[in-house]
């Protein structure tokens, strides 16, 4: 906190004798380069050195004088800058004015006569606070630089998700994030891959905040091309997990389900790196969990094999892809959502578009959770096939 | 842990994090140390979670046995937590082994396949005896 230049004192004081004596009692620290003084016969005069010269620190003023006094004086002050401190010299057991004169924002006070060892250990005092204060501004200026780096981060991270999504005749896809903090560690993904088959990617990155943000850029960059070179979801995993683990000292990892549909056949085939298994909604309201794969989160393990498996979806059948903000939910009670509420969220009846199975999931885990504020971004996908003939 | 030899149960024991949502207790048992740990790890506390069990590692231990018999919850931040834990262990030769997860614990161990790089014991002893031999 050492400053280079003298800290500037602006006196004021109606008194002729005050600036030879203040300038003789401080010599020793003005030759050491600690203080230098400027000085002022009242009010007015001291709010013309103020606007004149912004080097100025501290002002340490009287109270009676003419034309303008110290306690105007001090309300004065903020309008030329807020920054500054003033101490106040007042005749000895003047409390009234003391007590005004901390009203009107004065920092401290001494008294007179003035002792100089005194008025040194306050003058230390006020500096301090002024050298405190302008740390605390600063920091407040950089956290409030960090706050918007942040939110554009966010929406950076929120306009690489899809917002388009296909409806093509006999399904339609549909996907959401709500991110817990500003930036989130999950996103979904939908790819157009050839023959008219689509890939659908959920994921969710270990931890949240910006270094998941980061990881969970290259895992979706690294994945949208992996998806265009490989036709099988086990492939594709497998090749994203062996990027991830060649630079990973920070330990991160993420879950990914990765599945390809193929609506020629209807069939999903799907590989799970650690996540949680899709849920299937069938047209007659009974919902499944689909079986993990036997995968590992990917970003864990170098030279992995993953499995695959696969279906057939039937006309009016939804796939919801999930992370476990939905499945981990917590309530007042601090009770999980938990598969069972997943299982049971369409019991009165199948969705109707890939929207609404979305939604209906949304909307049991924000009933179930009330007011109890989210930890975990909350995502899902959602695959829906139209019933024969919609 | 001044590299006590304290054979047998009731070694010394210390709590290394006592928090609302998170406690934490280092403990001698049978010549090998164990951190037991209660309530919730999750982004919130993950950093916490780290710090006590990394300031049992630096007292010159090189192996740890983790009982999760008592959390609650573990979210994606507390596995990597564990797996920087394994890592710093292995990386010194040290052996580590986490047990008595309950189910829901379990089960995300499970999920995420952290059952196939974490070794877990179902008791608390057959961790011990793993990591001791």
């Amino acid at each position: 906190m050492e400053k280079q230049d003298p800290y500037k004192i602006l006196v004021v004081d109606d008194e002729p004798d005050v600036e030879p004596l203040v300038l003789q009692r401080m010599r020793r620290q003005i030759r050491a380069g600690k203080y230098s003084f400027v000085f002022a016969q009242n009010g007015i005069e001291a709010l013309e050195k103020l606007r004149e010269d912004s080097q100025i620190d501290m002002v340490l003023s009287d109270i009676n004088m003419p034309r303008m006094d110290g306690l105007t004086l001090l309300e004065q002050i903020p309008n030329v800058d807020p920054d500054l401190r003033a101490v106040i010299i007042s005749a000895y057991g003047d409390m009234k004015n003391i007590r005004t004169a901390m009203n009107r924002g004065a920092f401290d006070f001494v008294t007179k006569p003035i002792d100089f060892e005194d008025l040194e250990v306050t003058i230390e005092r006020t500096l301090s606070n002024i050298e405190e204060w302008k740390e605390a501004l600063s920091s407040r200026d950089k956290l409030v630089a960090l706050q918007n780096e942040l939110e554009v981060a966010s929406s950076i991270q929120q306009s690489i998700l899809p917002t388009q999504f296909p409806q093509s005749t006999g399904y339609q896809v549909f996907g959401s994030m709500e991110p817990a903090r500003s930036v989130g560690g999950d996103f979904y993904d939908v790819m157009h891959l050839e023959n008219g088959r689509v890939g659908l990617a959920i994921a969710d990155v270990s931890d949240k905040g910006v270094p998941a943000a980061l990881f969970m850029m290259s895992t979706r960059t690294l994945l949208k091309g992996a998806a265009i070179g490989n036709s099988n979801p086990s492939d594709v995993l497998r090749e994203v997990n062996d990027l991830l683990n060649a630079e990973n000292d920070a330990a991160m990892f993420v879950t990914v389900l990765y599945a390809v549909y193929d609506p020629e056949t209807r069939v999903l085939t799907y590989a799970n790196g650690g996540h949680n298994p899709p849920l299937i909604v069938h047209a007659d309201g009974s919902s499944d969990l689909l079986p993990l794969t036997g995968g590992i989160a990917l970003g864990l393990v170098p030279e992995l094999e993953f499995d695959q498996d696969s279906l057939t979806i039937a006309p009016g059948d939804s796939v919801v892809l999930y992370t476990d903000g939905v499945t981990e939910a917590m309530n007042a009670e601090a009770e999980e959502f938990g598969n069972e509420r997943l299982l049971r969220v369409f019991s009165d009846g199948p969705p109707e578009s890939s929207k609404e199975a979305n939604t209906a999931v949304l909307n049991a885990v924000s009933d179930f959770v009330g007011e109890t504020p989210q930890s975990d971004d909350i995502t899902c996908l959602t695959l829906y096939l139209g019933s024969v003939g919609s | 842990m001044q590299a006590s030899e304290s054979g047998g149960n009731g070694g010394p024991s210390r709590v290394v994090v006592n928090s609302d949502s998170l406690t934490i207790k280092g403990e001698e048992k049978a010549g090998a140390l164990v951190a037991l740990t209660s309530g919730r790890v999750d982004g919130s506390n993950a950093k916490e979670f780290q710090n006590a069990l990394e300031s049992l590692l630096d007292e010159n231990v090189n192996s740890l046995v983790l009982d999760l018999e008592d959390l609650a919850y573990i979210s994606s931040a507390g596995l990597r937590v564990i797996l920087l834990v394994a890592r710093r262990i292995h990386s010194s030769q040290g052996k580590f082994g986490v047990c008595s997860l309950p189910e829901p614990i379990q089960e995300v161990f499970q999920i995420s396949g952290f059952d196939k790089i974490i070794q877990t014991y179902g008791a608390q002893a057959d961790a011990i005896s793993a990591i001791t031999k």
